[in-house]
């Protein structure tokens, strides 16, 4: 079993209870190696988490293999108690940017439209419905004027912001995020940022993969230390300390926890 | 025109729309040589089809063929996925393999079978409207229209169908994968209609055709559009409009078909490349000749912002103190009055309003990369379009 910190029992104002997403002994290889090993997590609902872990830690591996992407060679994953197969239209992903050709031939619409599919399923085609609600999702992210920009006519920031819209656009009730402030401007953060906030108010659960340890305490909640193994997971105020950023990075961490 | 040349230009029209819609996905998904694998590899599939059924337009053949082009695949990326070659070379090793199988089962059989390697390469066209569909005796047309009409009507239903679920996963895998459109099935149904277009335009144009009906038509289109479904509907006319133009370019130069439509392809990707309005090489060359011509600008303008004092902003003084050649100061010089951004008294260069507005706007733009600064400038400047 995985390490559990004190902080797991402790509550927070923004956690209700209810268990969102649940990992149990789940392990994935690539070629035999592992890269996430008989991970335990409980994420509750309603959290703006971060995952943090130096490079190959195997957090996009984590993220993937909750949504099924990779198929892991052992454990199990549920989302609000059933399997993530079940409760697709619950759950919105934003990949790593450089995940796409952003030279594809399409539209800042058309791309978050794409967000829609899920509820289509199979063969249905978008309507009314579905780009007004994509245009609504633009609008949220200030990228209403640029819908018909062809989408390698976007700056990086702008680009974020769409992939942010597409997963608005699902409505969901967990977002995952891969790397969402990789290279992005100043003015594009703190966007993000405010969606992210706003999603939480509204009781959604947030599981961002973050890269800059010193704004974790400022954007987030609640984190998860992972390298390979879970290292801890629980709310920021009681589990962001220097003991664990060192058991997670392997070198002495001093982060100043700002209050 | 004979109806025989009416059948040829409809066959190979047919084709045209049928190579082109799967070629547009192959050339978006970076696949472009998997076509010229299947292609070759089909071969020992249609020859073993051949050889049980002896007709070259039986459906087994194409199901033969089909799964000979499946098979490719799954080769190139099982070999692919051990790690040890890259998949360019898994591609150059399994394709020669297969066609090699084909080529040495028609050499071995060359007597009883009337299947050559040069039609195999190189189709038959302008045999096709020969072989006839008869139906208890009436006449309904060449066997090969019924055989590209058959591949075309199902390529063009499972684009329509299910033309969101190839955008997206073609776009974005990992998002279609957790939408719960599974990636392995597209690509494999994409696979398998390549497959079966391929093997239904073998007999008309033949292995190497194949390959540049599918490539060329969509990597035009894909340089003058930014929109899907316009860049398929390109695609397929500029498959059709090789194909007709082609025919006629044999007919008058009494050569092959199938070569005179690959080199009609060839040219008009060729145009393409040249003069396509924003990627062509010519726009693409031209548009960095005016951003080095506006940098220069903007380098002369911001040195007048700095300089007060007279003697850095007489005319002559430019050339030495910018340190350009005389035409280069010249072009710059003649741009920036043509723009009212400086005025010229007695030799001596000054911003006016409008100039000092706009190098401040610049300047603010290049150093914040705010977008909707300079928003309103982009009609009339290259240094901003992006």
């Amino acid at each position: 079993m995985a390490i559990t910190t004190e902080a797991n029992t402790k509550e927070t104002p923004a956690a209700t209870g209810t268990i969102a997403v649940k990992v149990d002994d789940l392990t994935v290889a690539y070629n035999y190696k592992p890269v996430l090993w008989d991970i335990d997590l409980e994420i509750p609902e309603g959290v703006l988490m971060a995952i943090v872990g130096p490079n190959g830690a195997g957090k996009s591996t984590l993220i993937k293999s909750i949504l099924g992407i990779l198929k892991p060679i052992a454990g199990s994953v549920s989302i609000y108690n059933k399997p993530y197969k079940k409760q697709r239209q619950r759950v919105a992903y934003v990949p790593q940017k450089g995940s796409v050709d952003w030279d594809f031939p399409t539209t800042a619409l058309d791309v978050v439209t794409m967000g829609t599919y899920g509820s289509l399923g199979w063969i249905k085609r978008p309507g009314q419905k579905q780009k007004k609600a994509a245009l609504e999702a633009l609008e949220k992210v200030g990228m209403l004027p640029f819908k018909n920009r062809q989408i390698s006519q976007l700056s990086g920031g702008q680009q974020q912001r769409i992939f942010l819209a597409r997963a608005l656009v699902q409505n969901a009730s967990i977002y995952f995020m891969d790397e969402p402030f990789q290279g992005v401007d100043a003015t594009t953060e703190v966007a993000i940022i405010n969606i992210l906030k706003e999603l939480r108010k509204a009781g959604k659960t947030v599981i961002v993969v973050h890269h800059d340890l010193q704004t974790v305490p400022e954007y987030f909640d609640w984190v998860t230390f992972l390298n390979v193994k879970k290292i801890a997971t629980g709310p920021v105020k009681d589990i962001f300390n220097d003991d664990n950023l060192t058991k997670t990075y392997g070198i002495n961490y001093k982060v100043s926890i700002q209050e | 025109m004979s109806s025989t040349q009416l059948e040829i230009q409809l066959i190979a029209s047919l084709v045209a729309v049928a190579c082109a819609i799967p070629g547009t996905f192959l050339v978006l998904r970076k696949m472009a040589m998997i076509s010229d694998a299947i292609s070759h590899s089909i071969l020992p599939g249609i020859v073993i089809g051949f050889f049980i059924t002896q007709d070259l337009n039986s459906p087994l053949l194409i199901i033969l063929a089909a799964l000979t082009g499946i098979i490719t695949v799954v080769l190139v990326e099982y070999i692919q996925k051990t790690g040890l070659v890259k998949e360019d070379t898994a591609i150059g090793l399994v394709f020669p393999a297969l066609f090699s199988i084909g080529v040495i089962l028609i050499a071995k059989n060359a007597n009883d079978v009337h299947l050559d390697v040069d039609a195999v390469l190189l189709g038959e066209l302008a045999f096709a409207p020969f072989d006839r569909f008869l139906l208890s005796g009436i006449d309904l047309g060449p066997k090969s229209l019924w055989v590209t009409g058959g591949v075309l009507i199902l390529t063009l239903t499972l684009l329509i169908a299910f033309f969101k679920e190839l955008k997206v996963s073609t776009f974005d895998t990992g998002l279609a994968a957790s939408l719960g459109f599974s990636p392995v099935i597209i690509h494999y149904g994409l696979m398998a209609v390549s497959s079966i277009t391929t093997v239904g335009a073998f007999d008309a144009v033949g292995a190497i055709l194949v390959v540049a009906l599918m490539i060329a038509p969509a990597a035009s289109a894909y340089l003058l559009t930014n929109e899907l479904k316009r860049m398929l509907i390109f695609a397929i006319c500029f498959g059709v409009c090789s194909a007709i133009s082609g025919y006629w370019v044999a007919h008058w130069l009494d050569a092959s078909i199938a070569g005179s439509i690959t080199t009609m392809l060839g040219l008009l990707f060729l145009t393409v490349y040249l003069f396509a309005p924003r990627r062509g090489i010519i726009a693409v060359l031209y548009k960095e000749r005016q951003q080095r011509v506006e940098v220069s600008l903007l380098t002369f303008l911001l040195h007048l912002k700095n300089h007060t004092e007279e003697e850095e902003r007489h005319v002559n003084h430019l050339n030495e103190h910018i340190n350009w050649q005389k035409v280069r100061s010249k072009l710059v010089l003649e741009l920036a009055l043509k723009n009212n951004m400086i005025q010229l008294e007695q030799n001596i260069v000054s911003l006016t309003q409008k100039g000092e507005d706009f190098t401040s706007k610049a300047i603010d733009y290049i150093i914040t990369n705010q977008d909707s600064k300079i928003e309103h400038m982009k009609e009339d400047f290259f240094l901003f379009r992006g």
